[in-house]
């Protein structure tokens, strides 16, 4: 019973092949650490940064990364390690992050929440279920998020957006406005939020104007227009307003306007509108850094400028803040910021959305000082104060 | 960020991944007299000059497949992207080379989608289909069509052909089929025998399942302590479907004609991927697929000719009704008129040529802001030429593709013009011709689908074809004889492809807007090896072991400057492989199938973070025969995922653990 054997032999084999277990228990994703080489400055108040990683969507892959100058060690995928018991981690597509007190806020727009964590540690408090929520802004012990989602409306075709209230205690919603249509960015200026509305699920019958709330009882009292498809919101020293365009993507291009209050009012209109494409910006004294990208259908490829504004004078002043030529090694900027005391200008490299991007550090002259591997698109930044 | 766009590609798929289908019984001849029993198909190993594997008959019927896409698990080189669940999308890529590159025929004729090029296998019922073949390049026929020349790899789906015995004018076959996420499945099939020279069939099928199964997602640790344990049902993945199709059969003095009707309808949800915070959406989509395709084949002395013509008409529909997210209705048209003519010429014995003519018109049209509209012709023409010296064969052919778009209110690209060769050889070095070796060289390309084209802005109008060369090289054994060992075939190809111009998304302009560019460069090295082998080792009784093991290294050679250069490609193991065991004994079948996919990586980084880890499947399915009176039956009962592993095939869509079904057929 030759044969007999060899059947059995197989047979075993086949199910040592079964039981040999190539899988293993999923780990829970772990940190990874690089060491950058940066001191922090003497006397400094600034302990760090934390930025968030988008990750493309379907994904699940939003992650945070967390610098310390005062080890020096930067922290990738720093979330998971630290909330392990969350399940499916921190979730998918992050859109915000922001510091308020003692905590630190994520928006992650496809899970449909805020996250809470405490900002030194990193550890979960709790989260805040908001539909396709957009980005977070603080006020007077208030968070405030801006969500594609508002009520549910008579034309369920073209649901306006809302911005929700959230009590930074309780982390519970205290209350909610409607506004335009898919709202993004949100700053606020003497008690007044300024919202600005993309309607970008409307395309191509984009909004075009800034929501103004009255914040003593969150109300809507107007709408400004300013220009189509509004992404930024940034206020700058002498409470301007510089407000970004996307554009249709086709005819109109994108654009970056400022607006002021009309002398002896309360009320803000458009001043000025800058002849420059505007992706991204970060405002560091009179200076407003900004980036672009174009898509050129002639050429098909991207044009990507790199500029700083005067914000007195509405200047373009440099059409290049990288000078040493790492602007070439970047595929697709994709977050801006600037570090508040040092002036080091921090831009992110998103590449080709599915695969990890990079952190570049600048000194205030455009040098390069150091670049770090992230997760999948990098792109929002806040720093940590000791 | 503004996802709407990304919501844009998804639907792209989604949508697309819709299909077409269609049909009409081939001539194809050689298949017909294989019916039945892989052990007949096995025997006549000399008629193909290229690697081919098939599942037919009983083989095909014991391997527990809901679809043609889990049967085709079962063979070497394919991988299958499996989004979970009997209504989830699934889609075949042949050795690396992109679901794009893969042709399906069904019936003779070639299923298209000129919307986004890809066949969900997964809307293809087995119920009816009696052979199932896939073949590297294309299939070493001359008459064919010219379509039948240009595939990079072709999947072949054939459905039954009545066959009537003395005294035989009809047969009917009942059959139920019920078991996990709340399916049921009945179908029936009638084959009447109209006159001696003509016979129909009629076969319907519905399908019905709630798509709802556990599922699990565990973390622990690197301590080796539970991290979190979550089991949650899948939602949203149900499907109610019908599948009608009719069918004619005649024969003439000079040759043979077919006719077909064919309709598919569903209604299904899409489960979407689970990821923090979401554990159901809102999408569903409804697809009728229609066809009528007739062919007829005729023989006038050493001339064959080859007549196929074929209407589609296919209808998708996709609404989001997630409250958190974009609103989306649309609808998409496509509307596909194919004709062809195959001609082949027998020069002197051994030596034959073959001509061949498509055309196609394809049209799309979506209710989507600004869309093109889409209109395509395509012109085929192919040329090839066989010669057959008994122990060496050989085929070459040669396609050349026009093909012309035109849009509405723009300008259209220009005409792409594309040759493309291949050539085929096979040689039996010993007298017995057991023993084959085999090898060859072709070159193929897709064209841009209308998505990549034209689908809002994020499609390219300039885009060129994508192209593919692949060299093979292989042996074949086949062996049959009258003792224990009754049948044995083992066969072993190692292959070089080169993808050029792949069309992939590339990100644009501000946020999260993409367009497609002939940007990437893939450098394909695979083995695949098959090996069969059936046992008499008592009487009654066989024992048949068949498995599968494919090596691949499918590396990104694009740019140098990139993370992920000389990577493997996502979703692409390095290792796969089955095996399946069969023991017949009268009229018991016992069958066990194991399927192992090594670990992949889910992005274009080979890092940690895009891991994922392997996953093997048992599968095990008993049937008993039995009669009562005139009235043959089988029950059948299967449990697939026996361990019930825990696994996703594509990243966050989690694949049901164990699962059961119940079949009875019974057959007049």
């Amino acid at each position: 019973m030759m044969r007999l054997r060899y059947i059995l032999y197989l047979l075993a084999g086949i199910i040592m092949f079964i039981t040999y277990g190539c899988r293993e228990d999923e780990l829970v994703v772990p940190t990874e650490y690089d060491i950058i080489p940066e001191l922090p400055a003497p006397g400094t108040s600034i302990r760090g940064f934390y930025l968030v990683n988008e990750g493309n969507m379907g994904s699940n892959k939003c992650t945070l990364d967390y610098f310390d100058y005062f080890t020096g060690l930067y922290a990738r995928n720093f979330y998971a390690e630290r909330n392990p018991t969350v399940i499916k981690e921190l979730g998918d597509v992050g859109n915000d992050i922001g510091i308020y007190g003692s905590k630190l806020y994520v928006v992650v727009n496809c899970s449909h929440k805020v996250e809470v964590m405490d900002a030194h540690t990193g550890i979960r408090i709790g989260q805040i279920d908001i539909p396709n929520c957009r980005y977070v802004r603080f006020h007077r012990g208030m968070a405030y998020v801006s969500s594609y989602v508002g009520p549910v409306l008579i034309d369920p075709d073209a649901p306006k957006g809302a911005v929700f209230e959230i009590d930074t205690l309780s982390l519970k919603v205290t209350r909610k406005v409607s506004v335009g249509y898919q709202p993004e960015e949100m700053e606020i200026v003497d008690d007044y939020m300024y919202v600005a509305n993309s309607g970008g699920y409307r395309a191509p019958n984009y909004d075009n104007t800034i929501s103004v709330i009255q914040m003593v009882d969150f109300k809507q009292v107007q709408q400004i227009p300013v220009g189509i498809n509004l992404h930024r919101v940034k206020q700058d020293a002498h409470k301007k307003l510089w407000v970004t365009s996307r554009g249709d993507y086709m005819g109109r291009p994108s654009r970056l306007y400022v607006l002021d209050k009309r002398k002896g009012t309360n009320q803000m209109i458009v001043t000025d509108t800058i002849p420059v494409a505007c992706s991204d910006i970060a405002i560091h004294g009179d200076s407003l850094y900004y980036y672009a990208t174009e898509w050129n259908n002639y050429t098909a490829s991207n044009t990507i400028s790199y500029g700083i504004i005067d914000v007195r004078t509405k200047e373009v002043v440099s059409t290049n803040f990288i000078t040493d030529g790492t602007e070439r090694e970047i595929t697709i900027p994709y977050g801006i910021a600037i570090h508040p005391e040092t002036g080091d200008i921090f831009v992110t490299d998103a590449k080709n959305y599915v695969s990890s991007g990079t952190l570049y550090c600048f000194t205030p002259e455009g040098k390069k000082k150091w670049s770090v591997r992230t997760g999948d698109i990098p792109a929002h930044i806040t720093f940590l104060k000791r | 960020m503004s996802f709407y766009l990304k919501q844009a590609l998804y639907i792209a798929t989604a949508a697309g991944s819709v299909l077409s289908v269609l049909a009409s019984e081939p001539i194809d001849t050689l298949a017909t007299q294989q019916l039945g029993e892989v052990i007949v198909t096995a025997v006549k190993p000399a008629s193909e000059t290229i690697p081919v594997q098939t599942l037919s008959g009983k083989e095909l019927n014991r391997l527990n497949s809901n679809s043609v896409a889990d049967a085709l698990r079962y063979f070497a080189g394919v991988q299958v992207k499996d989004y979970g669940g009997v209504g989830g999308i699934k889609t075949v890529n042949i050795r690396s080379m992109g679901t794009n590159h893969t042709g399906v025929v069904y019936d003779g004729v070639q299923l298209g989608n000129a919307q986004n090029g890809q066949i969900d296998l997964g809307q293809f019922s087995l119920d009816n289909i009696e052979a199932l073949s896939l073949h590297n390049g294309q299939k070493s026929a001359l008459l064919q069509p010219a379509r039948d020349f240009g595939n990079a790899g072709t999947i072949y789906l054939r459905t039954r052909t009545p066959r009537f015995e003395e005294g035989e004018t009809y047969h009917a076959r009942l059959s139920m089929r019920c078991g996990s996420f709340d399916l049921l499945n009945p179908s029936a099939l009638v084959e009447l025998k109209l006159s001696d020279q003509v016979n129909a069939s009629m076969s319907a099928e519905w399908l019905n399942s709630s798509g709802k199964y556990k599922f699990r997602y565990r973390r622990v640790n690197p301590a080796g302590e539970l991290a979190y344990d979550t089991t949650a049902v899948r939602e949203n993945g149900d499907i109610n479907a019908t599948r009608l199709e009719l069918n004619l059969n005649g024969s003439v003095s000079r040759g043979e004609w077919h006719f077909k009707a064919y309709n598919y309808n569903s209604e299904r949800g899409v489960p979407g991927a689970i990821v923090n915070n979401v554990w159901r959406r809102g999408e569903r989509i409804w697809d009728t697929n229609s066809f009528v395709q007739t062919s007829a084949t005729l023989i006038f002395g050493r001339w064959t000719t080859m007549e196929n013509v074929k209407y589609a008409f296919y209808r998708t529909h996709y609404v989001n009704n997630d409250d958190k997210q974009i609103k989306i209705d649309n609808l998409y048209r496509q509307r596909e008129l194919y004709v062809s003519s195959a001609n082949q010429f027998d020069i002197m014995p051994g030596w034959s040529a073959s001509a061949s003519y498509d055309f196609m018109w394809n049209t799309l049209d979506a209710d989507v802001y600004g869309f093109a509209r889409p209109e395509r012709f395509s012109n085929l023409l192919s040329v090839a030429t066989a010669i057959d010296l008994r122990r060496f064969k050989a085929t070459a052919s040669g396609l050349l593709t026009l093909i012309h778009d035109n849009l509405n209110g723009q300008e259209a690209p220009a005409d792409k013009r594309v040759f493309t060769p291949a050539i085929y050889v096979s040689a039996y070095p010993l007298h017995d011709m057991w023993l084959s070796i085999r090898a060859f060289y072709k070159k193929s390309f897709r064209m841009p689908t209308f998505n990549d084209l034209y689908y809002a802005d994020m499609g390219n109008s300039k885009l060129n074809p994508e192209h593919v060369t692949q060299y093979n090289a292989g042996v074949l054994i086949d062996h049959r004889q009258h003792s224990t060992i009754s049948a044995l075939r083992f066969s072993a190809d190692v292959y070089y492809n080169k993808v050029k111009d792949k069309i992939v998304a590339y990100p644009k302009g501000q946020q999260f807007r993409w367009t497609m560019l002939n940007l990437g460069v893939v450098d394909i090295r695979g083995l695949d090896v098959t090996g069969l082998i059936t046992l008499n080792p008592i009487r009654d009784a066989y024992l048949t072991l068949r498995a599968q093991y494919t090596y691949q290294k499918a590396i990104d050679v694009t740019d140098p400057s990139d993370n992920y250069y000389r990577h493997q490609i996502p979703y692409i193991p390095h290792h796969s492989g089955s095996a399946v065991i069969n023991l017949e004994w009268k009229e018991w079948n016992l069958n066990y199938s194991f399927i192992y996919v090594g670990e992949r990586y889910n992005q274009q980084e080979n890092i940690r973070y895009n891991y994922t880890q392997p996953w093997y499947t048992s599968d095990v399915s008993l049937s008993r025969d039995f009669s009562i009176g005139q009235v043959k039956a089988r029950g059948l009962l299967e449990v697939n995922n026996l361990l019930s592993q825990d696994y996703d095939v594509i990243i966050n869509y989690p694949m049901p653990k164990r699962n059961f079904r119940i079949t009875l057929t019974i057959e007049i």
